[in-house]
């Protein structure tokens, strides 16, 4: 046996875990478990474990609808809020088809499958997400969003709930291994933000699974609810997740040459170049909800335009500034992604999209100089800049064309999101907006 | 692993400071009788026995656990330089020999490689430095007797740095011993995996792994201030 299940299974009997919870997610991004008990493992770690796939959104097929769970023995961890006299612990699973092949369906391997197109090419793929979020009162859409607190961007709020709990979720994070760089108070009234320390792609997108329920269950521990919302409030900036990436080749950041005016090698060049050449194709998937595109407007905080620049926020990818000891930090930052999108599918497509610049040698456009939110669209439209897709509706078309998120999504995964999405538009398209009402029914 | 019987009582400071630090237990016996007599439950793991400062004693324990119906094995003799001429005719008394005064690392390699010849408990299972206490065996950790929860390669990690304390090892030497493999992650996964230990270890004990300023990373102190 490998040595990493025989840890498992001899940390599961040393500690007397009662149950271990075998983690998965499914093409959405909605977090699934199925818990198992000790004596259940041994066969799960050789055989997985048989479950229905159909009821899952994304693994549905025709055919045949049963899949079986395979846990990752190196991610299992005792989790940390479990009652100490009956710990449980939870590992994250590949899925597989019942003839063991790594099954088309599943996000975590269509990342895997990216990351090592990349490795291939010499190069692993670090991220660094800084997530927003809100608390609330209550998750119930007849209450509406109602924020806990009514401070602002790094306001020391001491004595209040929020900073509490904010507390409270990167001690959970960082007993689960998830190290936090910084967190604070953002903008809006309620709105916080936890930036994680760089990992490699795949175990931060577990990570940010695991961020998602941790955060959700310490404010429902205090009878409040936290919100990935992209958008809650018409009029306060929505939650995104500006995400930092970098490549490396073994021990070498391949984005910083010395010799470069601005720092940037050849290969962050082109990797820029590519993220912007093919933002409007992937946004579908790192942008999925309709909410998501009320927070990518003009004068919100959010990018709006296809544009890169060093020090200026206001543009889609921005190339932080590093200290001058700190080039191995070099990195750029994609601010479009928010966090109520699948982490596993957001990471392949920017990751193909940059891979594509590499290997097809694209040109960097020039920087942006301006504030981007002082231009309004037919200004941007002057100045030549695109614009990421305005909805739902628009971003589902500029991805049905492209073969890049084809490849990188896999026909399977491809087509249902599509499907997925297009329903997700059919219903919204029908709604009677309050705007509609407040604005034409007492008029018309 | 069953104690080692150390012979005589008490056993030299300097010899039971080498066995404690390299994590092995023992047991002092004051002479040939209580060798036979005061056998552990589980017998004994095998023997030191220290000649120089009373030799005919010395040689009457190394009889007594030798001409059993199981010989103790192994069995390994501290002598001085003049004693060497003793060693003749005494062969089968001893597996091996080291010269006192001893250095702790060549007591310490004598041991690791009779315990591999002997086959027996081919390393202690049992590492303690400074609060932390990894158990081999149950791959278990703790920090100050609090339970530590590591995922796998954190567990190897830590087990790999505390093994050789004092030591500095670059991200590549880590990789290639800890991971083994050319995991995706590149080197910068030992930072990652660095961070999350000096978590998990706690505020007061994260100073246990240092980091060595473009090199790689340390763990404690050498146990001989070398």
């Amino acid at each position: 046996m490998e040595p990493q299940k025989e840890y498992v299974l001899r940390t599961v009997e040393e500690r007397g875990v009662r149950l271990i919870r075998l983690w998965f997610t499914d093409v959405l991004g909605q977090h699934k478990s199925v818990a198992i008990t000790p004596a259940e493992l041994d066969a799960a770690f050789e055989e997985g474990v048989q479950f229905d796939g159909s009821s899952i959104d994304g693994f549905s097929r025709i055919q045949e609808s049963d899949v079986l769970a395979m846990p990752d023995a190196s991610t299992f961890e005792l989790l940390p809020w479990a009652d100490p006299r009956e710990p449980s612990g939870r590992m994250f699973c590949d899925i597989h088809t019942l003839d063991s092949l790594p099954f088309d369906g599943d996000p975590r391997q269509i990342l895997r499958r990216n990351l090592q197109t990349a490795k291939a090419q010499g190069y692993s793929f670090f991220c660094a997400p800084e997530v927003e979020f809100f608390y609330f009162e209550s998750g119930d859409p007849a209450v509406g969003p109602t924020p806990v607190d009514r401070a602002s961007y790094f306001d020391l709020t001491t004595a209040d709930v929020s900073s509490n709990l904010r507390k409270r979720t990167i001690h959970t994070l960082e007993a689960m291994g998830i190290p936090v760089e910084y967190s604070f108070h953002e903008f809006s009234p309620s709105q916080h933000e936890i930036d994680l320390r760089y990992t490699d792609a795949l175990e931060m997108a577990d990570n940010l699974m695991a961020l998602r329920l941790v955060v959700r269950k310490t404010a429902m521990d205090s009878g409040l609810f936290a919100s990935f919302m992209p958008k809650p409030f018409s009029h306060q900036p929505g939650s995104g997740m500006h995400t930092h990436m970098s490549l490396f080749d073994g021990d070498t950041n391949a984005f910083y040459d010395p010799d470069d005016e601005y720092l940037l090698s050849t290969v962050a060049r082109q990797f820029i170049a590519g993220l912007l050449h093919h933002a409007p194709e992937i946004t579908a998937v790192t942008n999925q909800l309709v909410n998501s595109y009320k927070r990518l407007i003009i004068g919100d905080e959010a990018p709006v335009y296809v544009s890169w620049a060093r020090n200026n926020r206001s543009a889609l990818v921005r190339v932080p500034v590093v200290k001058a000891d700190k080039h191995s930090s070099t990195r750029i930052e994609y601010r479009a992604l928010d966090a109520a999108s699948n982490p596993y599918l957001s990471f392949s497509v920017i990751l193909a999209a940059g891979m594509r610049g590499i290997t097809d040698g694209y040109e960097l456009p020039s920087e942006a100089q301006a504030d981007l939110h002082q231009f309004d669209r037919s200004e941007a439209k002057r100045a030549g800049l695109r614009s990421l897709p305005r909805s739902l509706h628009e971003a589902v078309g500029l991805m049905e064309d492209s073969e890049l998120v084809r490849d990188a999504l896999g026909e399977h995964v491809f087509e249902w999101f599509l499907r997925n999405k297009r329903a997700e538009w059919d219903d919204y398209e029908r709604q009677v907006t309050p705007f509609e009402l407040e604005r034409y029914l007492p008029n018309i | 692993m069953e104690p080692l019987l150390v012979f005589p009582d008490p056993a030299p400071p300097e010899l039971a400071q080498a066995l404690d630090l390299a994590g092995y237990a023992w047991k002092a016996v004051a002479d040939d009788l209580a060798a036979s007599r005061d056998i552990p439950e589980d017998g004994w793991g095998g023997a030191i026995v220290v000649a120089d400062s009373d030799p005919e004693s010395a040689w009457a324990v190394c009889r007594a656990v030798r001409k059993g119906d199981v010989p103790l094995e192994p069995l390994l003799v501290l002598v001085n330089g003049g004693q060497l001429s003793e060693l003749e005719l005494r062969e089968d008394l001893f597996d091996d020999f080291c010269l006192s005064p001893f250095h702790p690392r060549e007591l310490e390699a004598r041991l690791r490689h009779l315990f591999w010849r002997a086959g027996v408990g081919a390393r202690p299972e049992l590492l303690e430095y400074s609060g932390l206490a990894l158990n081999f065996e149950t791959y278990q950790a703790a920090i100050d007797g609090r339970p530590l929860d590591l995922t796998y390669m954190e567990y190897e990690l830590l087990k790999f740095l505390a093994s050789h304390p004092g030591k500095v090892f670059t991200r590549e030497t880590l990789l290639s011993r800890v991971w083994g493999y050319d995991y995706y992650g590149g080197a910068r996964t030992v930072d990652v995996h660095i961070r999350r230990l000096r978590a998990k270890l706690g505020e007061e004990r994260a100073n246990l792994i240092q980091t060595v300023r473009s090199v790689g990373y340390s763990f404690g102190q050498s146990r001989w201030g070398l």
